[in-house]
């Protein structure tokens, strides 16, 4: 083949194949098959597309690079068993957050949207301005709006980001909650 | 008290793990009632996330159902905190207090007499509520380690992105030889204009120059252009070893050939008709 493609025949899927990964290995984000479409002047059929993902991420399996379909798209990533050598080369350690900040995200990723007078009453402690900000800088959550009360105070909601940094595809692959049946139980036995 | 504390177990070793110095004396054995060495209450406390916190410990330490608390000693059990707390001045939160009168509260209205069954739904546990709130926090309790669980982006993954060098460098147009020729010579054309007066008053001679170029032709033959200005030291040796062909192509003592517009320009001697072609 050229250097340039004569794109009047669509390519084969091997050659679709292979442009795919290239292109979401220069990504510097993750990909939606929306934008992956672009690369292609044929509309390509979506089921193709999607199944020419699977077969990537197949084909880089047990490497040290892993395709995951996050809630942005597809991106690659290095994988778990790979990352502890990895980070011998940084200075930093990953940073671990307090009960505090994780407390405060399960809230807002199970309860969103809600506002901070709202994760008071379920942690039953203030929540400090830090925490928050915490999790506003990582891009975890954000402000989306304010509930109508006095004070208008701002609802909480998680971001697409928190989902494609946990690697997942949106909210409902969130741990289910472990403690809900309890819950109705206790709300039977009323 | 006693009674209390065997229903909720002791909590000391949380703080100090056994064996542990009291005083600088060896803890043979753990107290069976509650007890937190006074300089460790701090560390306790801050083990735990606040009132709630607090209480679902006590709870699950002492293995009763959430459904069904055993008020009295759970209470007791939390004010014997409140007031270790106050005893060491520590400053007390808030939301400690607030526990501790919603816990006697409950407490009191569970002495009443309950209203029978039977009547309907109206009589609510005095415990719904905080059972409710026990339970929701411990629900995200659970949710905040599941979270911490999911390996995520910075710990366990990293991003990967190939650096693609793209549209980095500028596309460079080519540059020839002949460009650069031409270059040199508007260039020197522009020294000419405006040093020419300049350097004639120089101490090189132009005409000195002229007859050293002379002298090569006449030694080594034909030259290229640019070999005329191979040996010159300075700019300004250049320029006047340039005014000096300039000088002898317009006395006609040099002849300047260049096959084709920005092919390379060739020196040599001039030669008239008469002399190039005896007879």
């Amino acid at each position: 083949m050229s250097e340039l493609p004569e794109q009047t025949q669509s390519p084969s899927p091997a050659e679709v194949k292979r442009i795919l990964e290239a292109a979401l290995l220069a990504s510097q984000d993750a990909m939606s098959t929306g934008e992956l479409k672009k690369l292609f002047e044929q509309e390509l059929d979506h089921v193709l597309i999607r199944r020419l993902l699977d077969e990537l991420r197949e084909d880089w399996a047990g490497r040290g690079v892993e395709l995951v379909q996050v809630s942005s798209g597809w991106r690659f990533r290095t994988t778990a068993d790979v990352q502890p050598y990895l980070d011998r080369l940084k200075n930093e350690k990953p940073a671990k957050y307090s009960r505090a900040v994780l407390e405060t995200l399960a809230i807002i990723a199970y309860r969103q949207p809600v506002t901070r007078g709202d994760i008071e009453d379920i942690r039953g402690v203030a929540v400090s301005p830090g925490i928050i900000k915490a999790l506003e800088g990582r891009g975890w959550i954000d402000s989306v709006g304010y509930r109508e009360v006095p004070g208008r105070p701002a609802l909480y909601a998680t971001t697409r980001r928190f989902l494609d940094d946990l690697g997942l595809r949106t909210l409902s692959e969130l741990p289910p909650l472990a403690e809900l049946q309890k819950v109705m139980e206790f709300n039977d036995a009323r | 008290m006693a009674g209390d504390a065997s229903t909720l177990a002791p909590v000391a070793d949380l703080a100090s793990p056994p064996p542990a110095r009291l005083y600088g004396e060896a803890l043979e054995k753990l107290p069976l009632d509650l007890y937190i060495p006074p300089d460790a209450l701090e560390v306790f406390l801050d083990a735990f996330q606040g009132p709630l916190d607090l209480l679902l410990y006590l709870i699950r330490k002492a293995n009763v159902d959430i459904l069904d608390i055993p008020m009295a000693p759970l209470t007791a059990q939390y004010l014997v905190y409140v007031e270790a707390m106050r005893s060491q001045r520590l400053e007390l939160a808030a939301e400690y207090l607030l526990m501790a009168a919603m816990l006697l509260e409950i407490k009191s209205r569970m002495l009443l007499p309950r209203p029978p069954k039977e009547t309907g739904d109206e009589g609510e546990d005095p415990r719904a509520e905080l059972v409710r709130r026990l339970i929701e926090y411990e629900q995200m309790k659970a949710a905040a380690l599941a979270l911490d669980a999911i390996p995520r982006i910075q710990r366990e993954h990293e991003w990967v992105g190939v650096q693609v060098a793209e549209r980095l460098v500028e596309i460079q147009p080519n540059v020839s030889a002949t460009d650069l020729q031409l270059a040199w010579l508007s260039l020197m054309r522009r020294a000419d204009m405006t040093r020419h007066h300049k350097v004639t008053r120089e101490a090189l001679s132009v005409r000195e120059f002229m007859s050293n170029i002379l002298r090569r032709l006449h030694e080594e033959g034909d030259l290229r252009f640019e070999q005329l200005f191979e040996r010159e030291p300075t700019a300004a040796h250049m320029v006047v070893n340039f005014l000096a062909v300039l000088e002898l192509a317009r006395e006609s003592l040099i002849e300047l050939l260049q096959i084709e517009a920005f092919a390379t320009i060739y020196v040599r001697t001039a030669r008239t008709d008469a002399v190039a072609e005896p007879g």
